[in-house]
């Protein structure tokens, strides 16, 4: 590990995609994210890759398409009403199985609604958002070290899998500062070799490369689907990843992803202080998510509570997982607000209650 | 040791550069620090704020509903933060531009006139640091030299002929709390 650095979240991420070997950054600005923008606009031209500003985020989008159409890495950055935007990119992306890493820095919607943190894209993220049958690979940070973390696991999911990764992040862990050391990385080895379908010119007389996301033919495209759905099964097989605290001995458990499962962190100490004994399942891909660990907590606990910064969207992925044989409550702020420990230790007792604990 | 305070004031007082300075310097003696900013439209002219943490131990969340210390710059931060300082906390706040004074009696209440101060000093700027500088002199969370470290790194380069002006400012302060 490097030496210890004070940066902003969205200063934090790019920097570690720098680091990571990105070649191309095309984005457009908008708060909360801008920082992540102007940090690649300051610094990635004369660290070995081009940064473009675009004139819009369906712009940015469609270089992003274009540019990883050549194997290297690239990425784009933006916050929730910008990435309504790239649905349609990102979903051709998806389908032509292009690697790309995409950032959303999620502000409180719906509409242009409010330059503060929520959680508000969970669904948009993980059910689609754009059109078709599609997944991304949805990492989750919760400090501005994953922030920075994530960014190397992203680009190599998306180069391993050859889909596009998205890291959902929320306007407070990009504009807050805290410590943030880089590990030791070296792209060369990691990086994967692409050449069997990069279009970067024919040379020896190799057969033609082609990359589309357009197939007539209805039996083409059902193949196309059904070794997609094919994949995104290994994914969920292969790259479930979540964070446990201690849920040995709870009684409740708290589900929270993100910025609310440092909120949630923090009313789990609370409410241990007051003998409650509460635990922490933090899904950190919330696509894969992390179904199989509920079904098995779900067995020792008598309670759950979703936590979330949005209307409850989380939660009925939660729900899907554990059935109806357990009560799931759900607390959670939207348009901008953060659930705090104290409301959400109040849940806690509720719910406590409820379960005659 | 735990320390979470909120800063708050009007943009443009070093609302922001306080608590920024103060999140560098804990980070320089190897401790866990959080700094988090109010940010966009109310930075640009309204009140600002920032929570920041300082601790031994992994800091669990940076959003926090109450505080051990608040230091308010202005009337609204006042009326907004005293009901959250902790019963036996602290509230330090900037006497010139507070007219209705803080009355809760369970808590250390400490007034510094650090605007007329930082004019007396010659840099009406530097009141930010004269009132982190009592800050400090109340709870020594970090050293001087630590912060004069941290400024360095908040203060862009070609400010840094002032780094001497905000020293005596910072001793200022610590000076006049007691």
């Amino acid at each position: 590990m490097g030496k210890k650095l004070l940066m902003k979240g969205n200063e934090a991420l790019a920097e570690a995609a720098i680091r990571a070997g990105v070649k191309g950054y095309f984005g457009y600005p908008i708060t909360p994210q801008s920082e992540l923008l102007e940090y690649m606009a300051t610094n990635l031209d004369s660290r070995g890759g081009v940064f473009v500003q675009a004139e819009s985020e369906v712009a940015a989008i469609n270089m992003v398409y274009g540019a990883s159409g050549t194997g290297v890495r690239v990425m784009t950055s933006t916050s929730s009403p910008g990435f309504s935007l790239m649905q349609e990119g990102i979903s051709y992306m998806a389908c032509a199985e292009l690697p790309c890493l995409l950032v959303n820095v999620v502000r409180g919607g719906p509409g242009l609604g409010t330059i503060q943190p929520s959680q508000g894209d969970y669904f948009q993220a993980v059910k689609g958002g754009g059109h078709g049958d599609y997944k991304l690979i949805v990492l989750a940070p919760n400090s501005v070290q994953e922030m920075a973390d994530f960014v190397y696991l992203g680009f190599d999911l998306t180069d391993k899998y050859r889909n596009p990764v998205l890291i959902l992040t929320d306007g407070a862990l990009g504009q807050m500062m805290e410590s943030v050391e880089f590990p030791e990385y070296n792209p060369e080895e990691h990086l994967v070799d692409h050449s069997s379908w990069t279009t970067v010119g024919r040379e020896n007389g190799r057969e033609q490369h082609y990359i589309t996301s357009l197939h007539l033919l209805s039996e083409k495209m059902e193949e196309i689907n059904i070794h997609l759905q094919d994949k995104y099964k290994t994914i969920q097989k292969n790259e479930t990843r979540f964070e446990s605290i201690m849920t040995e001995d709870a009684d409740i458990l708290i589900v929270a992803f993100g910025l609310s499962s440092r909120s949630s962190q923090k009313a789990l100490e609370l409410a241990r202080e007051q003998g409650l004994k509460v635990g922490i399942l933090r899904p950190i891909t919330l696509f894969p998510f992390p179904s199989d660990e509920l079904k098995r907590l779900a067995n020792s606990v008598k309670g759950i509570l979703v936590v979330e910064m949005n209307a409850g969207q989380m939660v009925e992925d939660v729900r899907l997982s554990v059935g109806s044989n357990i009560p799931v409550d759900f607390y959670g702020r939207m348009g901008g607000m953060i659930p705090q420990p104290d409301e959400i230790v109040q849940k806690i007792k509720d719910l406590s209650k409820q379960v005659k604990i | 040791m735990n320390e979470e305070l909120i800063v708050a004031g009007f943009g443009g007082q070093g609302v922001l550069s306080m608590g920024m300075t103060l999140a560098y310097a804990g980070m320089v003696e190897d401790k866990y620090v959080a700094w988090i900013p109010s940010y966009g439209p109310e930075m640009r002219g309204g009140t600002a704020n920032c929570t920041v943490i300082v601790s031994d131990t992994n800091v669990s969340s940076p959003i926090i509903s109450s505080y051990d210390t608040a230091i308010v710059l202005n009337q609204p931060s006042l009326e907004k933060f005293e009901p959250k300082v902790k019963p036996g906390g602290i509230l330090i706040y900037e006497s010139n531009n507070v007219l209705n004074p803080p009355t809760r009696k369970d808590i250390d209440i400490y007034a510094i006139p650090a605007a007329i101060e930082a004019a007396k000093l010659g840099n009406k700027k530097t009141m930010n640091m004269i009132i982190l500088g009592a800050f400090l002199a109340k709870r020594p969370l970090v050293s001087v030299k630590s912060i004069m470290e941290g400024l360095s790194k908040v203060l862009p380069e070609r400010n840094h002929h002032l780094l001497p002006v905000n020293k005596k400012a910072l001793k200022h302060g610590m000076e006049l709390i007691k």
